[in-house]
C-alpha cells in the first residue's frame, strides 16, 4: 500500500495543478473574453442610461424607489434595502412574529394610500434577492392611482402605461421591470401635456 | 395553481424525459472510453495531461486503487483551495481588495466545494473575490461532478463486468467526463447565459444613480462561467449570496427553465446509460420511473402549499400564495419547481428562500435531501446512491420468496448488502446525531433566525443539507462560526466519502461475480412491481428514520402557522 500511495501522489498534485489551470483560470478568461466581445452590454452587467449618458441602473437588477412620485419597487432584505453588495432573503418563516409585523405595517401604508379590496402579494413581501426589478402586473396597478394623483396624471393613462410596459412569460409570470417603467413613467409627465386632468 | 403552473411542470418534465437517451447515449461513449469528435480538438489536451502526470489511462484499477487515486486526488483539491482561500488578500484579482478567509471559514468552504455540496457559510459578494470563485472555486464545481460520475461509472462497470478484477481507471474517467462533456456544455451554456444577462466580466464594484438620486453599487464579475458548471454538476454555490434568486445569476424565466434542466440533465441521462451498459435499457427506464413517481408527488404538494400561501398573512388582505423570498419574474410554480429539483438532485442552488417557504413547502425539499437524494440525485452520485437502494430492494424481495436476490445479473450477497446498509446508515446517524448535539449545546442554539419550530428546521435543515451534500439552507441559520463551520464541515466530508468507499468497495465486489443469467426464478427488475417496490423501499426507509424530526420541525411549523400561533 505504502508503494500505491506513492505512485498516485504524483497523478494528485500534477492533475489539480493543470486542472486549476484549465477550469480556474483558461475557462472563465475565455469566456470573459467571448462575452466581452460579443455581449458587452450584459456582460458588464447590462447597464441604463438616461439621455445625459449617466449610468441609473440596471435592466435586470432591482433599485430601489421609495417615493411617491415612482412605482415603488418590492420590499428589500438586502442590506439596508437594495444594496447591490448584499443580496438576501429575509429568511423570516411563516410563524415569525417579525415577518407578520412588517407585512402588517406595510399593508397599513398601502391602505393609507387608497389601496383597497385585497393586496397583491408581491407589493408587501421582499423578494429573495432583494433586488427584485420587477413588479407583477398586479402589484404595478395598485399602485397606479397614487402615482397618477401625485403626478397629475390621468389615472387611465398610467394604468394603460402599466398595461404596455407586462411582459408576458410563458415559463415564469407576467411582470413589470420597474426601472423601465418609472422611465417611461418621466418621460410621460415630461412630454404629456394632453393627459393631464383638467381641474 | 394556475394552468400556467403546470404546464411549466409537465413541460420541464416532457423535456426532461426527450433528453434522457441522448444523454445517456453521449455518457455511455465517455464510458466506454469510446472516441468522439471532440477529441480532434480536445485530444491533445487529454493526452497532454497524462503525460505530465505520469498516467497510463488503459491501465485499469481494482475498487482499493481507484479509491485511493480518487481519495488523493480530492485531498490535494482540497488543500489547494483552502491555500486559495486563505491567501486571497495577497493574491491577484481582488478588486473589491477583500481579506483573506478566517481558517474555520477556508476550512467549511475547501469542504464544501470538494464535496460537491457548496454550503456556503458565506455571502459571495462580500467575501470573495474574482479569483477564489475561478481559482479556488469553479474548479471543483468540474471535478467534485467529474468524481461523482466517475465513481457511477465504477459502480457499473462492477454490474457489467464478470468475473473481473477491475472498475477502471480514475485519471481516465475523470479527464474525459471533464473535457468530453463538462468543459465544452459550460462554454455553451456560459454563452447563452452572457446573452441572457448574466454578467461576465473582471471589473469589481460599479456605482449607479438611482432615478431618485440614491447610490447603488453593482458588483460585476466573472460569473457566467461559473453559473454554468454550478448547474450542471449539480453544485449550487452561487457567485452571489442570494444563489440563482439574484438577478445576475438568473435574470430570466428562460434561463431559470435551463438552470432548473441543466441540474437535472445529467442524472437523468445517467439512469439511461446504466441501463446499456448493464445490456437492458429497461432497466433504466425502471429507475427513472421510480425517480419520476417521487418527484413529482413532491412537486405537486410544493406547489399546491406554496400557492395555498400563508393564513397568518391572508388575515391581513394579503392575496394569493406565498411570495415572501421569491422573485416576481419566476412566481410561484417556477420557485417550488426549482425548490424540488435543486434538493432531489445535489444542486442546492436557490431561485427562492427556502427558509421563507410554508411549513410544507418547506418540508418537502427537507424530506427529498432525506431520502439521500435519490430522485435524479447529484451527478453519478444520485445514481449510486438509488443503486444502494435498489441492491436493499433486491434483498428484501428475496426475503419474501427466499432466493438469493439478484439484481442485473449478479447474485447479491451478504457483503454487498451489509456495505450498501453500512453506506445509507451514515445519513441518519449523522444528520439526526448532530442536530440533536447543536438543539441543546448553547453555540447549537446561537444559529437559528427563526424561534420555535422552524428555529429547529434552521438547524435540521443544515445538517441534512451538509450530510446529503445538497448545499441549499434555510439560510436564516448564522453558520459563520468556528462551532458550525467546524460541524459542517466534517458532515460534508463523511457524507461523501464514508458513501463513496462503501460503493467502491460493492462495485469490486460485484465485478468479480460470475455472471448469474435471468431464470424463471427470478424476481423481475423491470416491470411495474419492481417500481412500485423501489418507490416503497426508499419512502420506508426514509420516513421511518426521519418522520420524528419532521414533526418537531416542519409539522409543527405547520400546525402554527393553521392557528395562527407566532414565535
Amino acid at each position: 500500500m505504502g508503494k500505491d500511495f506513492s505512485s498516485a501522489l504524483r497523478p494528485a498534485i500534477v492533475m489539480t495543478l493543470l486542472f486549476a489551470a484549465l477550469l480556474g483560470l483558461a475557462y472563465p478568461l475565455a469566456m470573459t473574453g467571448i462575452g466581452q466581445a460579443i455581449f458587452p452590454s450584459q456582460a458588464n452587467g447590462s447597464l441604463v442610461r438616461d439621455g445625459g449618458g449617466r449610468v441609473i441602473g440596471s435592466t435586470v437588477i432591482g433599485p430601489a424607489f421609495t417615493s411617491e412620485r415612482y412605482f415603488q419597487t418590492r420590499p428589500s432584505a438586502a442590506g439596508k434595502g437594495y444594496d447591490g453588495l448584499a443580496s438576501s432573503g429575509s429568511n423570516l418563516g411563516p410563524t415569525a412574529q417579525a415577518l407578520v409585523d412588517r407585512v402588517k405595517a406595510d399593508v397599513g401604508k398601502r391602505r393609507g394610500e387608497g389601496v383597497t379590496g385585497p393586496v397583491p402579494g408581491d407589493l408587501v413581501t421582499a423578494s429573495g434577492s432583494g433586488l427584485d426589478p420587477d413588479l407583477s402586473p398586479a402589484a404595478a396597478l395598485a399602485q397606479a392611482p397614487r402615482v397618477a394623483r401625485v403626478r397629475g396624471l390621468a389615472p387611465e393613462r398610467v394604468r394603460a402605461l402599466v398595461a404596455e410596459r407586462t411582459e408576458a412569460s410563458v415559463l415564469g409570470e407576467p411582470h413589470v421591470n420597474v426601472l423601465a417603467l418609472n422611465q417611461a413613467l418621466d418621460g410621460l409627465s415630461r412630454t404629456g401635456s394632453p393627459e393631464v386632468p383638467r381641474r | 395553481m394556475t394552468f400556467q403552473g403546470w404546464f411549466l411542470i409537465l413541460a420541464f418534465f416532457g423535456v426532461l424525459l426527450a433528453l434522457a437517451k441522448p444523454v445517456g447515449l453521449w455518457l455511455f461513449t465517455l464510458y466506454e472510453g469510446r472516441r468522439t469528435p471532440l477529441h480532434l480538438v480536445l485530444g491533445p489536451v487529454e493526452r497532454g495531461f497524462y503525460g505530465l502526470a505520469g498516467v497510463d489511462p488503459a491501465q485499469e484499477q481494482g475498487w482499493r486503487r481507484y479509491a485511493l487515486h480518487m481519495l488523493l486526488f480530492n485531498v490535494a483539491l482540497m488543500a489547494f483551495t483552502y491555500a486559495v482561500l486563505r491567501l486571497q488578500g495577497v493574491l491577484p484579482g481582488n478588486p473589491q481588495g477583500l481579506a483573506g478567509l478566517s481558517p474555520h471559514l477556508a476550512f467549511n468552504t475547501a469542504i464544501s466545494f470538494t464535496t460537491n455540496t457548496n454550503w456556503q457559510s458565506y455571502g459571495g459578494e462580500s467575501t470573495m473575490s474574482n479569483l477564489s470563485q475561478m481559482l479556488g472555486l469553479t474548479i471543483h464545481n468540474f471535478l467534485s461532478a467529474a468524481t461523482g460520475i466517475a465513481l457511477a461509472f465504477a459502480l457499473f462497470r462492477g454490474f457489467a463486468r464478470r468475473e473481473a478484477g477491475t472498475v477502471g481507471n480514475f485519471w481516465a474517467d475523470v479527464t474525459r467526463i471533464t473535457l468530453y462533456l463538462l468543459l465544452p456544455v459550460c462554454i455553451a451554456y456560459a454563452i447563452f447565459l452572457i446573452a441572457s444577462g448574466v454578467p461576465q466580466a473582471l471589473a469589481g464594484v460599479g456605482n449607479v444613480e438611482t432615478l431618485e438620486g440614491a447610490r447603488q453599487s453593482l458588483l460585476l464579475g466573472p460569473v457566467a462561467s461559473q453559473e454554468a458548471i454550478k448547474m450542471l454538476g449539480t453544485n449550487g454555490g452561487g457567485f452571489f449570496n442570494a444563489n440563482s434568486a439574484h438577478p445576475f445569476e438568473n435574470p430570466t424565466a428562460l434561463t431559470n427553465f435551463v438552470q432548473m434542466l441543466s441540474i437535472f440533465v445529467v442524472g437523468v441521462g445517467l439512469t439511461w446509460t446504466f441501463g446499456k451498459a448493464v445490456g437492458n435499457t429497461r432497466q433504466g427506464w425502471a429507475i427513472l420511473s421510480a425517480m419520476m413517481i417521487l418527484f413529482l408527488v413532491g412537486t405537486g404538494v410544493s406547489y399546491w402549499a406554496e400557492a395555498a400561501g400563508n393564513p397568518v398573512l391572508h388575515q391581513f388582505g394579503v392575496a394569493g400564495g406565498n411570495m415572501e423570498g421569491k422573485e416576481v419574474r419566476f412566481g410561484i410554480a417556477a420557485s417550488a419547481l426549482f425548490s424540488v429539483v435543486t434538493t432531489a438532485a445535489s444542486c442546492g442552488a436557490v431561485n427562492a428562500m427556502h427558509d421563507s417557504f410554508t411549513a410544507l413547502g418547506g418540508l418537502v425539499p427537507l424530506f427529498n435531501m432525506q431520502l439521500g437524494e435519490v430522485v435524479i440525485g447529484g451527478v453519478g452520485a444520485g445514481i449510486y446512491g438509488f443503486l444502494l437502494f435498489a441492491i436493499l430492494a433486491v434483498f428484501v424481495a428475496g426475503l419474501m420468496v427466499g432466493r438469493t436476490p439478484e439484481y442485473v445479473g449478479k447474485k447479491i450477497e451478504s457483503r454487498e448488502v451489509k456495505l450498501a446498509v453500512l453506506a445509507i446508515a451514515v445519513l441518519p446517524l449523522m444528520i439526526l446525531g448532530l442536530t440533536a448535539l447543536s438543539s441543546v449545546l448553547q453555540q447549537g442554539l446561537a444559529g437559528p433566525l427563526n424561534k420555535g419550530p422552524h428555529g429547529f428546521s434552521e438547524i435540521l435543515y443544515a445538517f441534512t443539507s451538509a450530510v446529503a451534500n445538497n448545499g441549499s439552507a434555510f439560510a436564516g441559520l448564522t453558520a459563520n462560526t468556528p462551532y458550525y463551520n467546524g460541524l459542517l464541515g466534517v458532515a460534508m466530508w463523511v457524507g461523501r466519502f464514508f458513501i463513496i468507499v462503501p460503493t467502491l468497495a460493492i462495485a469490486g465486489s460485484l465485478a468479480a461475480k460470475k455472471y448469474t443469467p435471468e431464470s424463471a426464478g427470478s424476481f423481475p427488475t423491470t416491470g411495474g412491481l419492481w417500481v412500485g417496490l423501489l418507490v416503497g423501499i426508499i419512502l420506508i426507509l426514509g420516513g421511518l428514520t426521519f418522520l420524528p424530526s419532521l414533526a418537531l420541525g416542519p409539522i409543527a411549523d405547520h400546525l402554527s402557522m393553521i392557528r395562527g400561533q407566532l414565535f
